[in-house]
Parts: structure tokens; sequence; C-alpha cells
């Protein structure tokens, strides 16, 4: 009986699979048949699906309105697409066939041709009279020419036109004023941090305008000679703008106990460029070349701190000859 | 005359110093009187007292018997004759002494090590009686009492940026200086902040109020509350450092990913 069944089952199955065959020859195959890849389709099905769940994950994130959805996003949408690409991927490699062809370069029509080109450039200088002129004239041009577009890049360097590098705010008798502008007490300095200060009624944007004052015990003192009178009281300017590549001068190592604990120094946070106030801004570590510019310092009658004349080198960042200036 | 009745009661001193144990009885009170320091002055509480013994036991070594100070194997050695090298602490207040000991950077494992925020061995009442002992060996500053929230965040940022982000970094996650770390403010209290900006720490610079007021204490200290925790929007933080750190992962990560997927795909179909 369940033998029956079935049997039937089948005949019925077999007779609404039938299809009859089409009589038409199948016109010749251009693209090479490849054998059938059952493992990579069902594979490509599994990325798709991966990458609507991602899209599906994706609306329902941002249906829900959670607090922090943004890496939930982003999750969604980056999966979303690597496993499209993975599929496109898998497509392109597995399912499409691919095939190489090679087409040979076709052989020189006409050989003459090219003969008559070569004689037509050969022919073409004939009717020049003065051909060496022209031809001194055609390279002039082409210096001239080549000198205009070069000649901006002397704005690089300091080779030509550097003045301009020489040039500080600073004279004598001008006051140090803080970032407010406030002229800079000499009583109000401590030795215990490190201040900023500016020319007074000068732009501070220049390099060389910028200065960080210190102050230390008189006797710690061991600046070069001839610079004795330059630190009234201790107090001491140099600029601010690195020696090396021009960064400000921003960290201030003060010791709190001196025999255990590393010296006074100004550091340049970029490169670690370090400097010992006490001995003139000589470099201690690092890649600065010459020590900080010292900016003399005087006090007047009313208390301020003033320049006594201009820095010991010139400030702001090296180059090929700057100690010998 | 007067030299030697000192160096008498040092002596004395240090005898008994060098024989108390952690925790040990407060010293009899002659020994105040003995020593003879103008700055001791008057009688010190019971809490003080208390505080001398563990000062006795756990700073005398460095910071001398009185508090004087250790300046050095040419000077004078130290307690037990180890060349202990520490600061005098007279007039350095309650500030000083509670920052140190609350942070852990005090008791130092060597003298000429960098201090360092530790754990904190010392119970709140032990600390307390040094801080006491500590502040009666001359008039210092007391512990400040900041309120940050009467700052100003945008203000403190900018103060921030000025007097401290130059070792601290601007997001307050610290740095080093040449021979020095410096540390991350991360674990700083509002109070453990007000005062290392008054007393400046090991190499830190020091600020008065005449640099920094307090109220503009108070604005630094807000700011550098407010950068432990960030609006973070999520993600890999990178430290906060900001867009730098940022491009530099995604040209060297994200651009090796993007390479690597581009041979990925060129490479020639295995059939």
């Amino acid at each position: 009986m369940i033998r029956k069944a079935l049997a039937l089952g089948v005949a019925l199955l077999r007779l609404w699979l039938w299809r009859p065959s089409p009589r038409v020859e199948e016109p010749p195959r251009i693209v090479a048949p490849g054998e059938p890849a059952p493992r990579a389709e069902l594979l490509l099905l599994a990325l798709l699906g991966c990458a609507s769940a991602c899209a599906v994950a994706f609306v329902v994130v941002y249906a829900v309105d959670l607090p922090r959805p943004t890496q939930l996003f982003g999750l969604c949408l980056g999966l979303m697409f690597a496993f499209l690409a993975s599929a496109l991927v898998l497509l392109g490699k597995r399912l499409v066939p691919d095939e190489e062809i090679e087409e040979d370069y076709p052989a020189p029509e006409r050989e003459h041709a090219q003969e008559d080109v070569i004689g037509i450039v050969e022919q073409s200088g004939d009717r020049f009279t003065r051909r060496r002129l022209l031809k001194v004239a055609a390279l002039g041009t082409g210096g001239a020419v080549s000198a205009a577009l070069v000649a901006p890049a002397v704005s690089f360097g300091p080779l030509f036109h550097t003045s301009a590098l020489d040039r500080t705010p600073w004279r004598r008798g001008r006051r140090l004023v803080d970032d407010a502008g406030k002229p800079l007490r000499a009583a109000d300095i401590s030795t215990e941090t490190f201040y900023t200060a500016y020319p007074e009624g000068a732009p501070r944007e220049d390099l060389a305008a910028p200065v960080v004052v210190v102050r230390l015990d008189p006797e710690e003192l061991r600046l070069p000679a001839g610079r004795e009178s330059w630190a009234p009281r201790g107090i001491l300017a140099y600029s601010k703008t690195c020696t090396h590549a021009a960064c400000a001068i921003a960290l201030y190592r003060k010791p709190t106990f001196a025999p255990t604990q590393p010296g006074r120094a100004l550091v340049c946070p970029c490169h670690y460029s370090t400097f010992d106030p006490a001995t003139g801004g000589t470099v201690i570590f690092g890649p600065a070349g010459r020590p900080l510019p010292q900016l003399p310092l005087q006090i007047d009658g009313d208390g301020n701190l003033r320049a006594a004349g201009n820095y010991s080198g010139l400030p702001g960042p090296s180059w090929w000859g700057v100690r010998h200036r | 005359m007067r030299r030697s009745a000192g160096i008498a009661a040092l002596g004395a001193l240090l005898a008994l110093v060098a024989a108390l144990p952690a925790g040990a009885d407060p010293p009899p009170p002659g020994i105040y009187a003995n020593a003879g320091s103008s700055s001791a002055g008057g009688t010190p509480s019971g809490r003080a007292a208390r505080g001398y013994a563990l000062y006795g036991a756990n700073c005398a070594t460095c910071h001398g018997s009185r508090g004087e100070g250790v300046a050095g194997p040419p000077a004078r050695k130290g307690v037990g004759d180890r060349p202990g090298l520490g600061p005098p602490l007279r007039g350095v207040g309650a500030i000083a002494a509670d920052f140190y000991l609350r942070t852990g950077y005090m008791p130092l494992s060597s003298p000429s090590a960098q201090p360092s925020r530790s754990h904190v061995l010392f119970s709140e009442k032990q600390i307390d009686a040094i801080v006491a002992y500590v502040a009666s060996l001359g008039h210092g500053p007391p512990i400040p009492r900041p309120h940050p929230e009467r700052g100003n965040l945008s203000r403190g940022l900018k103060l921030f940026t000025e007097h401290c982000a130059g070792c601290h970094q601007v997001v307050a996650e610290g740095g080093i200086v040449t021979g020095a770390r410096v540390p991350p403010l991360e674990d700083a209290t509002p109070v453990q902040i007000a005062e290392a900006v008054r007393i400046g720490p090991y190499l830190m610079p020091r600020f008065s109020k005449q640099d920094i007021g307090d109220r503009d204490l108070d604005s630094i200290i807000r700011y550098v509350q407010y950068a432990k925790h960030p609006d973070d929007p999520g993600g890999w933080a990178l430290g906060h450092i900001g867009p730098f750190p940022e491009g530099m992962v995604a040209w060297l990560i994200g651009g090796s990913l993007l390479v690597a997927v581009c041979l990925v795909i060129g490479r020639r179909a295995t059939s």
C-alpha cells in the first residue's frame, strides 16, 4: 500500500517537473563552460545574508534610539559593507568565468610612410638662414623662463634676503610686559616659576618677540664673561623660541631640593632640547646646536623690568652659518 | 658653649630616634625643651606629639630629627650615619605634608628617587598626626580648600594650557621632562591639585597667589576634573591626544588594511 502511494507520488512529481525540451539548436558558446561551484554559491548566499542582517540591524538600532549608538551604527554599516565586498570578491573570483585573451600587435601597414615623416622633419628647417642665432635666442628664452619660475624659491631660505632674520623688536629701555600688557615688576618675579614676556608696543608674532623670564639666586649664576650685569637681582630673560626648530620653550624644571634632584633647566617640548639658565642658556641635552639667546635686563626707577640691549645671539631656529653672524 | 650644648642635644635626639620603632610612644617632653629650636614653638598638642613619633621613625633619616633637613654628605650625615638627603621641613606647613603623604609620594624608597604616586602606608589618623607635627615646626600655609564648582571651565582650559600643559599635556595625561617623568593627573583630587600648584612638588614650578589667584586655581581644578572624563563619543580614544595620532592610525593601520584588501582582490584566481 505504502509502496503504491510512493510510486504514485514519484510519478506525479515527475509529471510536474517535466518540461518539453526545446528543439532549437543552441548557438555555439562564446564563454567557455565552467564547472558549477555549488559550495561557492552557498557561501555567496551566506555572505549576502550576513550583509542583509547587518543592514536590518542598522535599521533596528536606528529605530530603537539607544543612548550612544555611534559605535553600533559604525559596526552595522562597516560589517554590512565588508560582507557585501566579500560577496562581490567571491562572485568575481569563483563564480563568473574568466579567460585570458592575447592580441598581437598588428604589422605596420605602410612602411614607406615612416620614411616620409623623417624626410618632412629634416627638410622643414631648410628655410632658416640664421640658424645659430635662433638657437641661441631659444636657449636664452628657456633660461629666462626657468629663472622666473625658480626665483620665488629664494624666499624659502636666508640665501639673499636675510635682514628680516636679524631684526628683533627688543631695544635698550623697552619694557617687558606680560600676556595682558601689564609691565613685569622685578619684585614680582619669583624664583620658583617662570614667566613669558613680550616687548611693550611691538608685534608679538615675531619669532624674536617672546622671552621667558626666570629668577635664580645671584650666587648660582655662572654667566659667560661680559654678561655680568645682564641679570639684575638674578633675573634672567631668554628667547622663548628654541634654537633647534623654533618651538616655544614651555617647560621649566625647578628642583625642590637641589642636592638630590635634576637641576634647573628650560626645556623645549618638541624634541626635549634642555638649556641651563644659570650659564647663559647653554645646551645641556637635546638636538639644539647653540645656546638660547639671552636678553640683557635692567630695572628702572619704578621697579619694572626693561631690556638693556639686544639678544646675545640670533633668536629663532638655526640654519647653515648662523653661528658666524 | 651653645654649640656644644646643641650637639649634645642632637646626639641625644639621634640616639632616641634611631631606637624608636614605628608607632612607639611619644618622646618624653624633655626632648622638646632640650632641642631648643625656636621654630618648634610652644608645647605641641597630643596629635603633633604622636606625629613626632611617626616622624622620627619614618622621616627623620632624610629630613633631620627636627625637620631641619639633611643637606648632603659634605654638610652632615643623617641618622645612623646614612647620607640621608632631604630638604628642611620648617615652614613648609600642613599643605606640603598633606600632599606628599596622601599621594604616597613620601616616604621615598631612595633619597634621589623621583617621588611618585604610590600606595599610602599610613592610616588617616597617622597622616593627620604627622601633618600636625610638620605644621608645628614653623609657620607654613594650611591645607587649601579649593572650590572647583566656582571655577570657569573655559578659563580653566586657557590657564591650564598656559601654565601646566607644557609638561602635563593639555588633557592632563602627563609626559616627560628631561630627567624626570611628569605624572598624569587622573588620580589627583581637587585638594591635591591645589596643593601641588602652591608647593611645586619635585621639579614642578611653584605658583604663588600672585601668579595664579585662588579663583583661577578653582578654574584650573575644574578643568582638570573635566579632563579626567571628557565628553567621549566612544571608540578608541587614543589617549584623547587629538587628531595627530588619529591620523596616524587611519593612515598606517587603515591604509595597510586597504592595501591588503587590494592585494586579495587583485590576486589571480586559482581554478
